[in-house]
Parts: C-alpha cells; structure tokens; sequence
C-alpha cells in the first residue's frame, strides 16, 4: 500500500462491505437527489420566513411574500427592538419558564428515575404503576382545566406553564433505563458502605455518571418548554400581557392583526403609523426559530441517544 | 475472618451456603433506605398525585350538568351543585349533528397519518444508510430532523406564508401562470392533503432518525455473511433489515394505534387558522373539546368527549398490542 493512488481509493470507498456492498453509483445518485429534495423541502420554509421578515413592507404589499423581496429592510426588527417592553419581556418570559422548567422537570425525573432504578426498594411495583397509569388513562382537558384554574389557583401565573409539563412517564423511564443499565451496582453499594445516605449517594455519585441522560432529557424539557404555547392558550387572560412566552405572542398577534397598533404604551406615535405588520409577524417567529435552527445540529445526537435509551424494554 | 461476610452478598446466600434451607421469603421489611429514597422521589409522586390522578375525578363531570354555586368553591360546585344527569350528556354528544363528522374525521387523518407514518420513514431511513457519502447523509438528516423542534404555532406562520390568498407564494405563483388566487383557507376541497402534507413534513424526520439509530446498531457481520453468500440489496433489505427493525416498527404502531382518536390540537387548530369555512374537515375530537370547554362553555359535552376519547383510546392501545403480539411474541410494548 506504499502506492498513494491505491491509499486514495481506499479511503473513498471504505471499508470492504461499503466497497463490494455499496450501492451501485445510478442508484446511489437517484437516492441523494432525493435526500437533497427532502432536506431542501423541510429547510426552505425557514429561509422563506426570513426573507419575508427582512422585506420591506411595500415590497410586500407589491409582490407579496417572495423568496428575493425587492427592496431589503430591517424596520421590522427595529420595531420588535422598539416594543421590548413587550416583546422583549416575552422573549425574557420565554428563556424563564424555559430554565425553571428544565431544571425542575430533571429534578422531578431524576429523582423517582433513581428509585425506581433501586432493584429492592419498597414501593417499585406500586410507583412503577402509578406511573404507567397515566399512559392510559387521563381526566381529558375539562377536568385538568378545572383543577388547574379552580383548585390549584393555577390561572394568570408562571404555574401554570411550568407545572403541568414538569414531569412524564417517558422521561422517567428513560432515566430508570439509564440508572438501572449504566450505573454499577458497586458504586452505590459503595457510597453505603461508607455511610452515605442514598440523597447523598444520588447527588454525588450517580448524578456525575449520568450527565449523557441529563443533558438528553434537559434538552427534552428544554425544546418542550421552548415550543410551548398550549398553557399559555389555556391558562392566560389577554390582559395578563406581562405573563406571554413569545410563542403565545405569535397567537395573539394572529387573532387581532392591529393589535400592537392597539398598545400606543409600547410603540411612539409616528412610528405607529407605518408598522411593519406582515415583515414583523414573521420576525417574531424568527426570534423563536433561530435559537431553536442554531443550537439542535449540536445537541441531535443525544435526542438519538435518548429516543434509544427509551426504546429499551423493562 | 473478616473476609467471609464480603462473598456473602445477602443473608438468604450466606444461609444456603452452609446448607441449610433458605429463609422463606417473607413480607420485605420497610427499611431505612426505603425511606430515604420515598423521601427523595416524594416531590414526582406528589406531581403525578396532583397532576394525573387528581384531574381523574374530574370525570364526573361527563355526568353531571354543572352549575356554578356563587360563593362557594369548586367542589362544592361540582359535587353538591350540580345534578347528576346519567348518559344525557353522552346522547346529546351524539345527537349534535357534527358529532359523526368529527369522528369521521379524526380516525380517517390518523389511519392516513399511520399509514404514512409507519412506511415511508422506514423506507427512507433503509434508503438514506446505503447513502455513499456519510457527509451528505449526515446533512440531510440533520435538515430533515429540523421541523420536530419547531412548534406547531410557528408552522402555522410557515404555511400561512405560502397559503395566505393575497400575498402567499403559491398564489403568486399561480396568477403569474395566469391562474386565479385560490383562497385556501376556505377551500375546503384542499385540507385533507394539506394537512397530511404538513404532518408529514413535520414527523417523518423524527421517525427516520429513531428507525437510523436500530439500522446503524445491527451488527455488520450479518451483512458481511450475506455479502458472502451473495445476497443482493433488496435481499439483504428484506431478509436483515426489516425483521431487525420489527420491534421498533411495532411499538410506533402500538403507539399511533393507542392515539388513534386524539389528533395533535396544534395542526388541526393553529395551521388552519380555525378558519370557520373548512371545519368540516378539519375538526377533530381534541379540537371540539378544546372549543367546548374554552368558547362554548359546554362543560358536559367536552367532558363526555374526552371521557369517550379516553376510553375508546385506551381499548384501541391494549387491542393493538395484543394482536401484535399474537403476530409476533417477541414485539409489543407491554
């Protein structure tokens, strides 16, 4: 192999089984083309919404939405920039509810995960029913509504977005999945024969072994909590504006067009009189889907990893 | 001395070792580890008492005509207030007379949406492995993965954009080939196929990418020996691939089965702008629901659709299983 042009052809065609398995080249071109037309399918729609969001208004109302407006303009994002007593709280609300909700919905799973993942613990068989039972069954939306709104006191407040999606079945059973497979029994066994209480076994000792489930289900949690609009939707009152997370503002927005016209508090007057509307509706959903575009190429592996982990039976 | 008891990992062990009979297994005791670990996982049981079984009682409601008692708190509304109706709410249900639209509705897009959802992200996943090229796989699963983490509210915006009668693409499109704009939130001729169109794009990727990760995990060697044996593609596809990814393919099924009566509110509701003219074939359960409790106020019906909803949904999981794993023991979800 001391000749470079057969180092070559090696390194491109792999190992053996790619080089006498692989697809013959007609075919291997036919099924690019397509992956190339579906990844450009899902991908368009998010530069469209970007070229609408930096048109200027009058090429809009010109050509309509168009992938090369005629003219390029940035007042919509001046506009959200000079709202951010609104938007800029909602967008703030947003990353809040997003944190809290993470860390707790971890606290939440992690913690039941880890008494589950106890093969003696006392109440395993009466826990792991409890919490399999919800998969089945539910009250449906009246009812949480009601117990929500009306015993919980769950209505116009931060609560009522970050409670309910606090915690699930499917979390905590990847995260009994993971305990139960990757953490050596010897480990704990250890940390009790040195006198540790099992929080402290848990805190110490199991939670640093377990940062690729952690990171798997914060960024679970932290997508859900992200994209979440159905609480707001239930729980908030249109006049309760410094409660919105930015997907709600998108909704509220949606149902009365003039509606930052509306709210003279936010915008001066002259600059009410030429809002940007169309640009700046998809300028808010570019604040929601550029987080979300930037940062899921990194973190995709562990979704695999988790949708894997879950997968396992037990 | 000291070393004995460490190769004796419980009593029952150390007992049988000397030969004597082991203890008869009794009623564990509770032990102090048992507390401590109730104590760490009370807060997810609190949740799941507060969250999921307190909610459950709500039920009644289906029940009951409910009567706010001014003054007087929720329960005392609900449990002394408010009459006890038996099935009336349920014959009502079905008596309204878009009632059958809506089931009609809600198990034909979900019998399409499965259908879909179940062949061509397996098709695709198989495809997009025998990709030459692992960067160009790569990205495109990446890009393809993409409409999972994006909201329904925000697709809304996306398909507003293309559909919108004044200034969406399409009809841009459409009169500069000299068509007439088609105002697509009120045809309904058009829904059906949108709506499996977006739910599509938004869910094959997530599907392929749980279907890649089995693929990538089964052992080569079973491809080597097949290579050997001279199997070709399609072979191999047929006779390793899919019987490899059988048991994934059925707990999605199992799944999508179990969810066969609710639909995802977020496409039905938000992506069609609620718009009144297309209703007919677009509302689903979850969106009656949602209107009942929310706009109408019509706490009975909503109750008695979701109780119906459950229900029927609950049956649908526990039948697909079992027929499942009739066809095949080693699948199945539970």
């Amino acid at each position: 192999m001391s000749n470079p042009a057969a180092k070559a052809t090696l390194r491109e065609t792999g190992d053996g089984l790619t080089r006498f398995n692989g697809l013959k080249p007609l075919t291997n071109a036919a099924f690019s083309l397509l992956f190339i037309v579906l990844a450009l399918i899902t991908f368009l729609p998010v530069l469209f919404v970007f070229m609408i969001s930096i048109s200027s208004e009058a090429s809009i109302a010109a050509n309509g939405y168009s992938f090369w407006p005629s003219e390029f303009s940035l007042r919509s994002y001046e506009y959200l920039w000079q709202s951010k007593d609104y938007i800029g709280r909602a967008f703030l609300n947003s990353i809040g509810i997003t944190v809290v909700g993470t860390c707790l919905g971890l606290i939440l799973t992690s913690t039941l995960g880890y008494a589950l993942s106890r093969p003696n613990f006392y109440f395993k068989k009466l826990y792991t029913l409890m919490i399999l039972v919800p998969m089945f069954f539910g009250g449906g939306l009246l009812a949480t509504y009601m117990v929500n709104t009306q015993l919980y006191g769950l209505k116009n407040t931060y609560f009522a977005l970050i409670l309910p999606g606090a915690c699930s079945t499917f979390y905590v059973v990847i995260m009994r999945t993971f305990f139960q497979t990757t953490i050596p029994d010897s480990i704990i066994e250890s940390g009790k024969i040195d006198g540790a209480s099992q929080l402290r076994i848990f805190v110490q000792l199991v939670l640093p072994l377990a940062l690729p489930v952690i990171a798997t289900i914060g960024l679970f949690f932290t997508f859900n909590y992200w994209n979440a609009w159905y609480g707001a939707m239930l729980y908030l009152d249109s006049n309760h504006r410094e409660l919105f997370p930015l997907q709600y503002v998108l909704i509220s927005i949606e149902r009365n067009i003039a509606f930052m016209a509306q709210n003279e508090e936010f915008l001066s007057e002259e600059s009410m009189a030429n809002m940007p509307t169309e640009s700046m509706r998809m300028a808010i959903v570019m604040v929601i889907v550029i987080p979300i575009a930037c940062s899921y190429p990194f973190f995709q592996r562990y979704f695999v990893g988790g949708l894997t982990i879950g997968a396992v039976k037990g | 001395m000291a070393l004995v008891p460490i190769f004796r990992k419980n009593p029952e062990e150390a007992l049988s070792i000397k030969g004597e009979a082991p203890i008869k297994k009794k009623r564990r005791r509770f032990t102090w580890d048992d507390f401590e670990l109730t104590l760490l996982s009370l807060p997810t049981v609190v949740w799941f008492i507060a969250f999921c079984y307190i909610p459950l009682f709500g039920i009644v409601f289906a029940f009951k005509n409910y009567k706010v008692k001014r003054g007087k708190g929720f329960l005392y509304s609900l449990f002394v207030n408010s009459k006890w109706v038996g099935l009336k709410n349920f014959r009502f249900l079905f008596l309204s007379s878009d009632i059958w639209n809506i089931f009609r509705n809600t198990l034909c897009y979900n019998f399409v949406f499965i259908l879909i959802g179940v062949t061509l992200p397996v098709a695709l996943a198989i495809m997009i492995t025998q990709l030459r090229s692992r960067r160009l796989a790569k990205v495109c699963q990446t890009a393809v993965f993409m409409p999972h983490f994006l909201s329904w509210v925000v697709i809304s915006y996306f398909v507003f954009a293309f559909l919108s009668t004044d200034m969406g693409l399409l009809n841009t499109i459409i009169t500069s080939l000299g068509g007439e704009r088609i105002r697509w939130y009120q045809e309904k001729a058009y829904w059906p196929y949108i709506l499996v169109f977006i739910n599509t794009w938004k869910t094959f990727g997530y599907s392929m990418v749980v279907y890649m990760a089995t693929i990538t995990g089964i052992d080569q060697s079973l491809y080597e020996s097949a290579v050997i044996d001279g199997a070709t593609k399609w072979q191999q596809c047929k006779g390793i691939t899919i019987p490899m990814l059988r048991p994934v393919i059925s707990i999605m099924f199992i799944l999508n089965v179990g969810n066969i009566f609710s639909t995802d509110f977020g496409l039905f509701y938000q992506v069609t702008r609620d718009s009144g003219s297309i209703i007919d074939v677009t509302q689903t359960l979850d969106v009656y629901v949602y209107k009942a409790t929310m706009e109408s106020n019509n706490y009975g019906f909503s109750a008695a659709a979701s109780l119906l909803q459950n229900t029927l949904g609950c049956i649908m999981l526990i039948t697909a299983n079992l027929v499942v794993k009739k066809i095949d023991p080693d699948s199945g979800l539970f």
